[in-house]
């Protein structure tokens, strides 16, 4: 069954994501930062994670679940030192993404010599 | 001389001696492939990037409308060129190149007509005896600077436009033979209040009509004097948007073939362009090969080739201004019969 929620979820994120595309004019860029902050507001109220139970990958894998960790990696962090805890939390569930963009940036800007 | 309002008419009637085209793999690939002078089969042209792929098209355009016009380069008084990128860098880095009296212009997509105007003017008027139009564009250089560069894999809606990689010269004669010009209409500045870069043949459509207006209205004649009147780089939105507004204004434009250079350059049902054709080289490439066949072999007797350029800059748009926009029609005639 999660399965087939994880189809039907995911896909429903990512019609979202047409829509603000094609309907709101949104640029790619726009609608990539909205669904982030989407992710983030949900947790924040704590939807993220009785939507992850329900539809699995389908909500994991959408770039909402980027938003999701964020703010999961800071409420953490905030139980444990306090408010300095924001700040340094928002990196911890997401810095393998964000590491892995810097070193393989860099990995494939030695190799092939990008230009402006 | 002055005619009108804003529109120039050439009493020494300037003759367009040579043109010449070079153009990319997709434009091979249209309905005009097999007109153009030079297809190159990838759109690097063995460069290091796609700014100097576009010059090196603008280079081997002129140089080989200056050869067919059976002259060399020190021979030509001036050259008049300007394309899309920042600052015109591929015109002014060709010009560099050939070492000819340089004056730059900037008109977007219009820059076809507008630097043939300007070169009819000065031969017209004796400023040169010899002068040289041209411009470029190329896709992968267009879409950096404007939209998103192409390997970011940007989705892109069905009224967008493909930008024409390549590039066309005219050299204009105060003698010799060929397709003479005989007119010119400077167009003003038309904002419909349009924001979006993807839908620039809607932007442009008012200000190819305003222009086309001006034109019939300055010289006192009717559509039908042209055998044919082909607008820059409308496309599908824009041309038929362009019909729209000609019948609201009681221009009867169906009495002529009114035809869009972005719709004749692609097979737009074959080839993946959106709505058709866009960029500088758009009106050039196809004014400069197919047109001119046609006049030359007398197929055509008089056409008015209006071009259309969209004046905005990426950060214009980034700050939310409005897609300021205008088009330059120039009237050339088939140098065959001509008194």
């Amino acid at each position: 069954m999660i399965f087939l929620w994880a189809f039907l979820i995911g896909g429903a994120i990512c019609v979202l994501g047409q829509i603000l595309i094609d309907v709101a004019r949104l640029t790619p860029a726009h609608t990539m930062s909205t669904l982030v902050v989407i992710g983030a507001v949900a947790d924040g109220l704590g939807l993220y994670d009785p939507l992850i139970k329900f539809a699995g990958a389908g909500v994991t894998v959408p770039i909402t679940s980027f938003g999701n960790a964020l703010v999961h990696g800071a409420l953490a962090e905030l139980e444990r030192h306090g408010f300095i805890g924001i700040i340094t939390g928002i990196f911890e569930v997401t810095s393998a993404g964000i590491s892995a963009a810097i070193i393989f940036s860099f990995l494939a800007a030695v190799i092939f010599r990008p230009r402006g | 001389m002055l005619k009108g309002h804003q529109s120039w008419e050439f009493r020494n009637r300037p003759v367009i001696l040579g043109t010449a085209t070079a153009v990319g793999p997709e434009e091979g690939r249209g309905p005009l492939g097999d007109e153009f002078d030079i297809v190159h089969g990838d759109t690097l042209l063995e460069q290091k990037s796609w700014e100097q792929a576009e010059k090196m098209l603008l280079e081997e355009a002129a140089k080989l409308a200056i050869e067919k016009a059976g002259l060399t380069k020190e021979r030509i008084h001036f050259y008049i060129g300007g394309d899309l990128m920042n600052q015109i860098i591929s015109n002014s880095f060709a010009a560099r190149t050939l070492g000819i009296p340089y004056i730059g212009v900037f008109g977007a997509c219009s820059t076809s007509m507008e630097s043939l105007a300007l070169a009819a003017q000065l031969v017209d008027a004796g400023f040169a005896k010899y002068a040289v139009a041209a411009t470029c564009s190329h896709n992968s250089s267009a879409e950096k600077q404007f939209r998103y560069p192409t390997e970011y894999g940007s989705q892109k809606p069905p009224t967008a436009q493909y930008t024409v990689t390549g590039a066309g010269a005219a050299v204009v004669s105060r003698d010799g033979d060929g397709p003479v010009v005989t007119r010119a209409t400077i167009g003003r500045i038309v904002d419909m209040g349009i924001k979006d870069p993807f839908n620039m043949g809607a932007a442009m459509a008012p200000a190819a009509v305003d222009t086309i207006e001006a034109h019939l209205r300055d010289f006192a004649i009717q559509p039908e004097f042209y055998d044919l009147i082909v607008t820059g780089d409308l496309a599908k939105v824009g041309h038929a948007i362009a019909v729209d507004l000609f019948a609201k204004h009681n221009v009867p434009i169906e009495r002529t073939k009114f035809d869009d250079c972005g719709l004749m350059v692609y097979d737009l049902n074959k080839q993946p362009v959106q709505a058709g054709g866009s960029g500088c080289a758009c009106s050039a490439v196809v004014a400069y090969s197919h047109l001119m066949r046609k006049l030359r072999a007398g197929e055509l007797k008089r056409i008015l080739v209006v071009a259309t350029g969209a004046l905005l800059s990426p950060l214009s748009y980034q700050q939310g201004e409005t897609i300021p926009c205008i088009a330059h029609a120039v009237a050339i005639e088939s140098g065959v019969n001509a008194s």
